[in-house]
């Protein structure tokens, strides 16, 4: 045999002793949470978020297009308090989905994928939909 | 041997792959359905029933439809073997997500059937 077998297993046994293997969600909030986690669990919650949304804006389509009253029923649905929140909530979580997408498929492409460059594709993503979901809110108030 | 048959193609590379195509068609789709209605301010109803009686409305928004069924299925089933696990729901967790997993797959076709009723029924 040219070889010995190296008893890795063993020593990485040892050495992760101490490491935690899962995460309370107690934990979450001592976590020093990196950019690039909080933007990737944004990521996650708007997917949700637009779940559930589907639903509204199905039931917008299907309101807007049923008739002229339907029509302008969903108009007027749409600038209520409420109705305002609702488009803006879904326009938001819309807008960051779609920012966070794209630098996911920047990424695929190998572009940003070293740490630096994470982090700053992550504030990047941040930053644009910052902006447009500002622009969102000003769309819903004044439109 | 884990088998998880309830992801979308049973394939981890298939549903990378149909996650990112999915992914495309709905940012284009967005970028229409929100540049219309930014641009067109003071719309009637006439021009908004005009434009989803036109076929390529019809089939662009099936398409959409049809790409968020597989895109929020791939996601949710994603989040769903993330975080419903043993550890954090104890020994009912395959219970739980296979119900949760059941529920996002049923509720994605009810909305398919639903736009489809919106697109060509009455």
């Amino acid at each position: 045999m040219g070889h010995t077998e190296i008893p890795i297993t063993e020593n990485i046994v040892v050495k992760n002793d101490h490491r935690p293997i899962n995460v309370d969600p107690s934990d979450l909030a001592a976590f020093d949470w990196p950019i690039t986690a909080l933007a990737s669990i944004t990521h996650r919650i708007a997917g949700v978020v637009l779940f559930v949304g589907i639903g509204f804006g199905l039931f917008a389509l299907e309101t807007s297009l049923a008739s002229e009253e339907g029509f302008n029923a969903l108009k007027a649905m749409i600038k209520s308090p409420l109705g305002m929140f609702i488009s803006w909530g879904l326009l938001a979580a819309l807008a960051y989905h779609f920012v966070a997408g794209i630098k996911h498929l920047v990424m695929d492409m190998g572009f940003a994928e070293t740490l630096e460059g994470s982090r700053f594709a992550a504030k990047f993503t941040i930053l644009i939909s910052a902006v447009l979901i500002f622009l969102a809110a000003v769309w819903v108030i004044q439109g | 041997m884990v088998t998880q048959v309830t992801s979308f193609s049973r394939n981890g590379l298939s549903d990378w792959i149909v996650q990112r195509v999915t992914a495309i068609i709905l940012a284009l789709y967005t970028v229409v359905m929100v540049g219309y209605v930014a641009f067109n301010g003071d719309m009637s109803y006439e021009q908004w029933r005009g434009l989803f009686d036109t076929t390529w409305m019809q089939v662009f928004t099936l398409l959409a439809v049809l790409s968020i069924c597989a895109h929020a299925w791939i996601g949710m089933w994603t989040i769903g073997t993330d975080y419903i696990r043993e550890h954090y729901f104890g020994g009912g967790a395959d219970g739980i997500r296979l119900f949760y997993q059941i529920f996002c797959i049923v509720t994605l076709v009810i909305f398919l059937i639903w736009c489809v009723k919106i697109l060509w029924g009455n």
